[in-house]
C-alpha cells in the first residue's frame, strides 16, 4: 500500500503543494528538451537527405564547440573563431562526403550507420589530439550571450529563468524557422526534398547527390555548432557531452526519424518527462534515473507507434 | 602450393557439407589448437597471457554472442556491455550465496541470468526494427549500467561499490582470485571459449542458424515461409545474451579479478560492435579476427613508439589509437564490407588455385 502511495499519490501531492517548484522543474525540462531537440534536428536533416543515421552528430557537436573554444584560446577573436569554425564544419562535410559517403553509396543502411561509428571514434581522437582532452569553458560573453537570471514571482513562489536558457530557446526557434524557410522556399531546399523523396528520381532530373550531401552535412554541422555553444555554456565543453548527445536518440525515435517538428516535440516531451521523473519519482529509486528514463519514455511510445509520433508510416513489401 | 585439395574426394553428403571440407584446414585448426593449448601456456610470460591472450579470448566470446544477434539475425544492439555486466554480477551473487559449488558452473549458469534479461529487453524487437531497436538496446545499456551502481544488493553492500573475486579451486588448483596463475586462468578461459565457439558454430550452421539468417535477410519473407518471428528473434536474444553473459562473468572472474560498474559502460558495447564489423558480420571466425584487431592493435600501438625510439606522450598514443580505430572501421567498410572473415575466405580461394587466377 505504502509503495503504491509513494508512486501514485505522493508525487502529485508534492506537485500540488508547491506549484512554483513544479513550474521550475517543467521549465528546466523544456530547456533541456530544446537542446535535445537541436541535436535531434541535426540527425533528422542528414537522415532525410541521405538515409544515413548519423551517429556522429553528438561528436560533431563537441568537435564544433571545441574548435570554437580552442581557436579562441589560441588568440583568435571570438567572431573570427566562429567564422573559422563554420569553415571547419564545411571542410568536415566535404571530407565526409568525399571519403565516407561516396565510396559507400548504395550500401545497406546498416553499413552507413556503422561508418558513422567509425567517424565518431575518429573525431574523438582527432579532437583530443588537436585541442587536448581537458574540459574548456565556453566563451559566452564574447559571443554576446546573456547571463544572469530573471526571477518570476508567480504561483506563490519564485521561478528562476536563466537568460541563457531563454536565448537558447530563441536560437532554436530561429534555427527551425530558418531551416523551414530553407527547405520550402529555396532552390537547394527543393533539391533536398527531392533527394529525400527518391534518390534515383532526383538524380534523373539532374540534381547532384554529392552536392546535396555536402549541403546537408554542412547544415547539420552548423546546427551542431549552435547546439555545442548552448550545451557548452551550460556545462563545460568536454567529450562527456557526447553521452548527453546520445539522449537525442530517444528524442529522435519518439518524434519520428524524418520529421523536423517531430524532433522539437519529441525533445520537449523527453526533456520535461525526464526532469519530472527525476525530481518526483527519482528519490524512490535512489536517484540518477535521468540516465535511462528518456529511453524508457521513448520505448513506451514506440510500442504504440513504431514509426514515432510524426514519422512516415512504415510500409513493408516483399 | 601446399593448399591443394587434389585427391581429397568427398564420398558422402556429410563430408561435402563439412565446415572444414579441406584436409589442410583441419590440420591448420589442429595446429592452432595445439599452439593455443600447449605452446602458449608453456612458454608465454605473464604479460602475454594476462594482457593479451585472456582478454582476447573473452572479448572473442562476447563478439561471437553479439554476432549471433547482429550478424546472423540482423538485430542491432548497443546493450552488450550491460548484458556482460549482468553475467558478471549474477556470477558474483551466485558465488557469494553458494561458495562451495564449483565456480565454473556459476560462470556458465550466470549466462542464463543474462539470457533472461536479454529476452526481456529483446521483447520490443518484435515490434520495432532497425535504428529504432538500437535505442531500445541503449535503454537496456543505460538502465543496467545505472542498476550496477545504484542497487547495493548487487555488490553485497560493500563500501567500494566494486565486486571482487575470491579464490576458487578446480581439482585443487586455484582458478580464480589472486592466487590463480595466469596460465591456469588462460587454460580455463581457452577451454570455455573453444567449447562455446564450437557449439555456436554448430547452431549457426544448422536449422536455427538458417532461420536467423532468413529473418535477417527479410523478416516478412521469412514469416511467409513459416518462420515464427517471435520465437526466432527472442531465441537470438537469448542465445546471444547467454554468450555475452558468460563472457562478462569470465571477464571479472578470469581476467580482471575485480570490477567496478564503469567497466560495463557503453564504450565496451561500442568496442564489441567494432569487433564484429571489422571481423565480419555473420561469421564465427570473424569474431576472433575482430577481437584480435580491436584488442591487440592498441597494445601494439602503445608499444610501437618505444620500439621505434620515438618519444610520444601516452595520451597522444591513446588519441591516435582512437583515430586509427575509427579510420580502420571506415576503411574496412569501404574495402570489404563483409569484414576480415570474407578477406580470409577470398585469400583461401585464391591460394587453392594459385598460381592461376581462377
Amino acid at each position: 500500500m505504502s509503495v503504491l502511495y509513494a508512486i501514485f499519490v505522493d508525487p502529485f501531492a508534492q506537485m500540488a503543494a508547491a506549484p512554483d517548484l513544479l513550474a521550475q522543474t517543467i521549465w528546466e525540462g523544456l530547456v533541456g528538451g530544446v537542446l535535445y531537440a537541436l541535436i535531434a534536428l541535426g540527425f533528422v536533416l542528414i537522415y532525410k537527405a541521405s538515409g544515413v543515421f548519423n551517429f556522429a552528430q553528438g561528436i560533431m557537436m563537441v568537435f564544433a564547440a571545441l574548435t570554437l573554444v580552442g581557436l579562441h584560446e589560441k588568440g583568435v577573436p571570438a567572431w573570427v573563431a566562429l567564422g573559422l569554425t563554420i569553415a571547419a564544419m564545411y571542410a568536415l562535410a566535404l571530407g565526409v562526403e568525399r571519403l565516407v559517403l561516396r565510396p559507400l553509396v548504395n550500401q545497406p543502411d546498416i553499413m552507413l550507420l556503422m561508418a558513422t561509428f567509425g567517424l565518431t571514434y575518429f573525431l574523438i581522437g582527432f579532437g583530443e589530439l588537436v585541442f587536448g582532452g581537458n574540459p574548456k569553458t565556453m566563451i559566452t560573453k564574447e559571443l554576446w550571450l546573456p547571463d544572469g537570471a530573471i526571477d518570476l514571482h508567480i504561483l506563490g513562489g519564485t521561478v528562476t529563468l536563466q537568460k541563457l536558457d531563454i536565448a537558447a530557446a530563441a536560437i532554436a526557434l530561429a534555427m527551425v524557422a530558418g531551416l523551414g524557410f530553407f527547405f520550402q522556399k529555396t532552390r537547394i531546399g527543393r533539391a533536398l526534398r527531392a533527394v529525400a523523396d527518391d534518390h534515383q528520381a532526383a538524380l534523373s532530373v539532374g540534381i547532384s547527390l554529392e552536392q546535396i550531401w555536402v549541403v546537408v552535412w554542412f547544415a547539420a554541422g552548423v546546427v551542431a555548432l549552435a547546439t555545442g555553444i548552448m550545451w557548452g555554456a551550460r556545462s563545460d565543453v568536454s567529450f562527456a557531452l557526447q553521452v548527453v548527445a546520445l539522449k537525442a536518440l530517444p528524442v529522435l525515435i519518439l518524434g519520428g526519424l524524418t520529421s523536423i517538428p517531430g524532433a522539437i516535440v519529441g525533445g520537449l516531451i523527453i526533456g520535461v518527462g525526464e526532469k519530472l521523473g527525476e525530481f518526483y519519482w527519482g528519490p524512490l529509486l535512489g536517484g540518477g534515473i535521468e540516465r535511462w528514463l528518456a529511453y524508457f519514455i521513448a520505448l513506451a511510445f514506440l510500442l504504440f507507434r513504431p514509426q514515432g509520433l510524426f514519422g512516415e508510416r512504415i510500409i513493408e513489401r516483399i | 602450393m601446399f593448399y591443394r585439395e587434389a585427391g581429397q574426394f568427398k564420398t558422402s553428403y556429410a563430408a561435402d557439407m563439412a565446415i572444414f571440407p579441406i584436409r589442410q584446414d583441419r590440420i591448420g585448426l589442429a595446429l592452432i589448437l595445439l599452439v593455443a593449448f600447449v605452446a602458449i601456456p608453456a612458454t608465454g610470460n605473464a604479460f602475454l597471457l594476462e594482457t593479451m591472450m585472456i582478454p582476447f579470448l573473452i572479448l572473442s566470446l562476447a563478439a561471437i554472442g553479439l554476432n549471433i544477434l547482429t550478424g546472423y539475425t540482423g538485430l542491432l544492439s548497443l546493450g552488450s556491455a550491460g548484458f556482460m555486466g549482468v553475467g558478471a554480477f549474477a556470477c558474483y551473487k551466485l558465488a557469494t550465496y553458494f561458495p562451495h559449488v564449483n565456480i565454473l558452473i556459476w560462470i556458465v549458469v550466470s549466462g542464463v541470468a543474462s539470457s533472461a534479461v536479454g529476452v526481456f529487453f529483446g521483447l520490443p524487437s518484435l515490434r520495432i526494427k532497425g535504428f529504432y531497436l538500437v535505442v531500445a538496446t541503449l535503454a537496456a545499456q543505460f538502465f543496467l549500467d545505472w542498476a550496477f551502481a545504484r542497487v547495493p544488493w548487487l555488490y553485497n553492500y560493500n563500501d567500494s561499490g566494486a565486486i571482487e573475486v575470491s579464490t576458487a579451486t578446480l581439482f585443487g588448483v586455484p582458478v580464480t582470485g589472486p592466487n590463480a596463475t595466469p596460465a591456469t586462468r588462460y587454460l580455463v578461459a581457452l577451454t570455455i571459449v573453444c567449447a562455446m565457439a564450437w557449439i555456436a558454430s554448430n547452431i549457426v550452421h544448422g536449422r536455427i542458424g538458417r532461420m536467423w539468417m532468413a529473418v535477417r535477410d527479410m523478416d516478412i519473407a521469412a514469416e511467409l515461409i513459416g518462420i515464427r518471428l517471435f520465437r526466432a528473434k527472442l531465441l537470438a536474444f537469448a542465445v546471444s545474451s547467454f554468450y555475452i553473459g558468460v563472457a562478462g562473468a569470465m571477464m571479472v572472474f578470469l581476467w580482471l579479478g575485480a570490477a567496478e560498474p564503469e567497466a560495463f559502460n557503453i564504450d565496451l558495447s561500442f568496442q564489441l560492435m567494432f569487433m564484429i564489423i571489422i571481423g565480419g558480420l555473420g561469421s564465427i571466425v570473424g569474431a576472433f579476427f575482430g577481437a584480435a584487431i580491436i584488442h591487440l592493435l592498441p597494445i601494439g600501438l602503445r608499444a610501437l613508439p618505444a620500439a621505434l625510439g620515438l618519444n610520444i606522450a601516452g595520451a597522444t598514443v591513446e588519441q591516435l589509437t582512437f583515430m586509427i580505430t575509427g579510420a580502420l572501421i571506415i576503411i574496412v567498410l569501404i574495402v570489404e564490407p563483409n569484414g576480415l572473415a570474407r578477406l580470409w575466405q577470398t585469400t583461401k580461394r585464391k591460394l587453392r588455385v594459385w598460381p592461376f587466377p581462377y
